[in-house]
């Protein structure tokens, strides 16, 4: 009878649930400091946050950036200060993503995307140049021809900068200590340790993992809610 | 009658079209998982992202019946030369995706071990970035050469730089959706 047992199991399968995720239509939720391509932000004004101090390319274990600052010219400053950075390339082909750059910025500058979906067929491709990397008059990051992308993805950033109690102190959790970005304002801040459900926003076309298992998440008093969208700060009386 | 604009003939060049999309159905991979992005390789093959809906969900131990080789991971100068001969093993067509940023550059093993770059071995079609890509960014990658397949000649190989010796226009001139799965 163990002849049957295999068939048994076959014969399970199909009314169980499936766990392919169909990726080029949907694709799975992403980690909330999911490493993705990086973006070089604007300050609300527009002006530029990057002053060219190379600190990014100097702890960046791949030797992956280049960057050179230069005088602001004194009567259209690209950034606020004296200096920015004119040129600032990153080749994506040596990118590890490990955020040691986001980490090393003084001025937040840059960041990471949520954006991954990107491969190339020549080598020039890889290298982005700073027009590529820093975002449009809204504040998303653009779209690059080779990149897949779909819209509402891009409102997508790592909360990495963003991290639930900067500098690990437990008082600041749920305080903003960095700038406002061009189009966002001050984001929320990742509160992930003490409110779960204000988290980053999801993309529109992402499932979010309280959609997926939404019975799992209340039995540990998560709500299965999306967050709202367009918050900036942080909510009063809550945390 | 405009006829002297046709590259083809009409039943060559329909011909073409059914090879271009049986090659680009069907191509299995070769097994050269060398570092952590073999993992990523092995999990878009398995059930949650499924290889099998591009019909790659064979990873050939045996050159001789691949077409694409996935190097995946860090090539180091002792792997070099069995790398290329299982390239040279393969039978035309074939392709390379070069998964992740080791395979493609170094990455950050920017040192006298590692191969900077596996495109100085074996033309590679494809690059993969990441560290390592995940498995969605590797059937990006995957999409991309399938379409890098549809797209181009099917005899004309190995003239310029890149592998299969099929050029997409220029970067910026691609249409930005390039996936369509059909």
């Amino acid at each position: 009878m163990s002849f049957f047992k295999g068939f048994a199991v076959t014969g399970k399968l199909p009314f169980k649930p499936r766990v392919t995720v169909q990726y080029p239509e949907e694709k799975k939720p992403k980690a909330e400091r999911f490493h993705g391509r990086h973006v070089l932000n604007r300050y609300e004004d527009g002006m530029e946050k990057c002053i060219g101090c190379e600190l990014c390319a100097g702890v960046c274990p791949a030797r992956c950036i280049y960057v050179r600052g230069a005088d602001n010219p004194p009567h259209d400053p690209v950034s606020p200060g004296e200096r920015y950075g004119f040129v600032y390339e990153i080749n994506f082909l040596r990118c590890i993503h490990c955020d040691m750059c986001v980490e090393a910025c003084p001025t937040e500058a840059i960041t990471e995307s949520k954006l991954f979906e990107f491969s190339f067929v020549n080598r020039e491709d890889a290298i982005y140049t700073k027009a590529e990397l820093l975002v449009d008059d809204e504040g998303n990051p653009r779209q690059l021809p080779w990149e897949d992308w779909k819209p509402g993805d891009e409102r997508n950033t790592s909360a990495w900068v963003r991290a639930t109690s900067p500098s690990g102190a437990a008082s600041l959790e749920g305080r903003p200590l960095w700038s406002a970005e061009l189009g966002f304002g001050v984001r929320a801040p990742e509160r992930g340790q003490s409110d779960p459900s204000s988290a980053d926003y999801p993309a529109e076309n992402d499932l979010s993992l309280r959609e997926m298992v939404p019975g799992q998440l209340r039995a540990v008093h998560v709500s299965d809610r999306r967050p709202e969208r367009g918050r900036s700060g942080p909510a009063e009386g809550d945390g | 009658m405009g006829l002297e604009d046709l590259q083809h003939n009409f039943l060559t060049g329909t011909l073409e079209g059914f090879v271009k999309w049986a090659r680009a159905a069907s191509s299995w991979g070769a097994n050269f998982g060398l570092a952590c992005c073999a993992m990523e390789m092995m999990a878009a093959g398995a059930a949650s992202y499924d290889l099998a809906r591009f019909g790659m969900e064979v990873f050939r131990a045996s050159p001789r019946q691949a077409d694409v080789m996935i190097v995946a991971g860090r090539v180091s100068q002792k792997m070099a030369p069995v790398l290329r001969q299982v390239y040279d093993q393969m039978v035309e067509p074939k392709w390379v995706i070069s998964m992740g940023v080791c395979a493609s550059t170094g990455g950050m093993f920017n040192n006298y071990a590692i191969v900077q770059g596996v495109d100085q071995i074996v033309p590679v079609d494809v690059y993969a970035p990441g560290c390592p890509p995940s498995p969605e960014t590797l059937i990006h990658a995957i999409l991309t050469l399938h379409q890098k397949i549809r797209t181009g000649e099917i005899t004309r190989r190995g003239s310029g730089r890149s592998g299969a010796g099929i050029h997409l226009e220029s970067p910026t001139s691609r249409p930005p959706r390039r996936i369509s799965v059909s």
